[in-house]
């Protein structure tokens, strides 16, 4: 009986029944298990915790995974960018086809998509063996770690973007082009700042979710400590140890990592969406 | 040329065109671009995984997806689904039911709370099960006790599929039964509608579209979830293998062709997956239209 969840005025009923299990299933299943991650720390000392989270090769974990997560989400969000304009603004025979296939990094399991890659971009697949004669290794390198990580962003971008690109209005462009303004510079001034902030979120959301992947990278990665070892894989390496409270540790670091982009990811979404709604006032 | 965003007249006043257009180099540039970034990341290694597949024929491709492990690791992976889904269809109708037709406070925190389970890598999902019900955790030596067994067994894979799939009934839902507002729901109760039949046969017929949408999505993750219920099931071949751990088995064995045989199935699901939403999300935007 608390003020906060009272019973509101109206017709309908079923307000308590569904917000009550509501609560109930997502206590049940979200918050009690993923505060057990914290409450596990807890059995740490300070100490031993900085030093399991500062271990030479769990850092070179975390500037791995940021620094190939962060391309990868870049890469996304140009060639995301580029894929959301054609497909909102070019006819082209299989675009419906094309438009669907966008979504599967969505669909396809993660190790399918781990091994399909290797197979691709492994010194003897389709890609790969072309690259290794011009002397790039992708497969069991950093490099490969990119490539999955692209995969898993790819839709993020592309669908954040195209239903803004769909929305704006072609008076804007069609006034910059009367005024005398070239494509570029219709492009620059007038239709890259409406969809920024789409962009950025769209960014923020396949960085994120590549903080965390794990599947399709762990076939394409070599898996090598200090070189190719993602922080995920640290988790199951102690996980298979027995070393629970250290692999709890380094979760509960990524835990914090991925809640600081969450509270970003909202934040920039209700910006996009106050930007959007002020420029149709 | 159709490929070109159709001209307006006022561009036609500023740019009078000549009579041949020259041939359109910036369109045929971005959309060849926007191709060669798909092929490389999504057709090449799609059309990889089913050539693998097939690569030492139909009869071994056979012989690998009937092979007794390959079948438990199909039935294993249907029984999570069915479990998972139906539970997270019944919560996310609650909570877009609570959410969309009442107010109160601390929505917004509800609705981020409900899409946490998205921003938690798949590792961790696994990862917070065992800390409970493993041998260590918190209930794990009164279940050993009683001789009952989650981690490394089928409920921790079920439940990990619950976690991992939590979201995408509610939050498909949420959007579209907030935007379709009350006053359907209102005049139904108002004419002495309890609020079952309300629920049934008003609410639920204006969403079946994005209720579709939500459970295709969820279902597919569902039968491909590999990071937690790797973490949770132990890998025990024949008992707590799921498909896709079985693909991982197969691979790391380098029994290359059986594995991708395998990997072709989920391939083949997350194509019909896409099939699908592509068909739902044309009927949605046909029925907006009206």
């Amino acid at each position: 009986m608390s003020t906060t969840f009272r019973r509101p005025h109206s017709v309908l009923p079923g307000f308590n029944l569904a917000l009550g299990y509501t609560l109930f299933y997502l206590g049940l299943i979200v918050l009690i298990p993923l505060s057990a991650a914290f409450i596990k720390t807890f059995s740490l000392t300070w100490e031993s915790f900085w030093a399991t989270v500062t271990a030479p090769r769990v850092l070179a974990s975390y500037w791995l995974t940021f620094r190939t997560s962060l391309l990868a989400a870049a890469i996304n969000a140009v060639f995301g960018l580029l894929t959301a304009w054609v497909l909102v603004r070019y006819k082209f025979p299989g675009k419906r086809f094309i438009d669907a296939i966008v979504d599967l990094p969505f669909a396809l399991p993660t190790a399918v998509a781990g091994i399909a890659l290797t197979a691709v971009y492994a010194g003897n697949g389709w890609l790969g063996k072309p690259l290794a004669e011009m002397g790039i290794k992708v497969a069991f390198t950093p490099l490969g770690i990119l490539v999955a990580l692209t995969f898993i962003g790819l839709p993020f971008v592309v669908r954040t973007v195209q239903p803004v690109l769909e929305d704006l209005e072609k008076e804007l462009e069609e006034a910059a082009k009367s005024l005398g303004a070239s494509s570029w510079q219709t492009f620059s001034r007038v239709i890259f700042p409406t969809v920024l902030p789409a962009v950025i979120t769209g960014f923020t959301l396949a960085f994120a979710r590549a903080l965390g992947e794990y599947g399709s990278v762990i076939f394409i990665a070599g898996n090598m400590p200090m070189v190719s070892e993602i922080t995920p894989l640290i988790i199951i390496t102690k996980l298979e140890q027995y070393d629970y409270s250290g692999a709890t540790a380094v979760a509960v670091v990524m835990l914090v990592a991925s809640f600081v982009l969450l509270f970003a990811i909202n934040t920039l979404q209700w910006w996009a969406r106050k930007r959007r709604n002020e420029e149709k006032v | 040329m159709a490929a070109i965003y159709p001209p307006s007249p006022l561009t036609a006043i500023a740019k009078p065109r000549t009579a041949r257009r020259p041939f359109p180099w910036i369109p045929v540039l971005l959309i060849g671009t926007a191709l060669a970034y798909l092929a490389l990341f999504l057709f090449v290694p799609l059309a990889a995984v089913f050539f693998e597949a097939f690569k030492k024929g139909a009869g071994f491709y056979w012989d690998a997806i009937r092979e007794p492990d390959a079948w438990s690791a199909i039935r294993l992976t249907l029984i999570a689904a069915a479990i998972a889904v139906p539970l997270n269809l019944v919560f996310g109708i609650a909570a877009a039911w609570a959410i969309a037709k009442f107010d109160f406070r601390f929505k917004s925190l509800l609705i981020t709370l409900i899409d946490l389970p998205f921003s938690v890598s798949p590792v961790i999902s696994g990862l917070i099960y065992v800390l409970i019900f493993g041998l260590q955790g918190w209930v794990g030596p009164w279940l050993s006790e009683h001789d009952i067994k989650i981690i490394f067994a089928v409920p921790g894979i079920v439940l990990a599929t619950i976690f991992v799939t939590f979201p995408f009934v509610a939050r498909e839902l949420i959007p579209l039964m907030q935007a379709q507002g009350r006053e359907e729901e209102e005049a139904a109760a108002v004419l002495g509608a309890s609020g079952w039949q309300t629920l049934w046969y008003v609410t639920l017929p204006n969403v079946k579209w994005g209720l579709l949408y939500g459970v295709i999505l969820c279902n597919a993750r569902a039968m491909g979830e590999f990071g937690a219920v790797s973490v949770v099931s132990g890998h025990i071949r024949g008992a707590t293998n799921t498909l896709p751990l079985h693909v991982e088995i197969l691979y790391n064995e380098y029994a290359f062709a059986a594995a991708f045989a395998c990997a072709s199935l989920l391939a083949f699901l997350a194509l019909i997956t896409l099939a699908i939403k592509s068909v739902v999300e044309s009927r949605q935007l046909k029925e907006h239209r009206k």
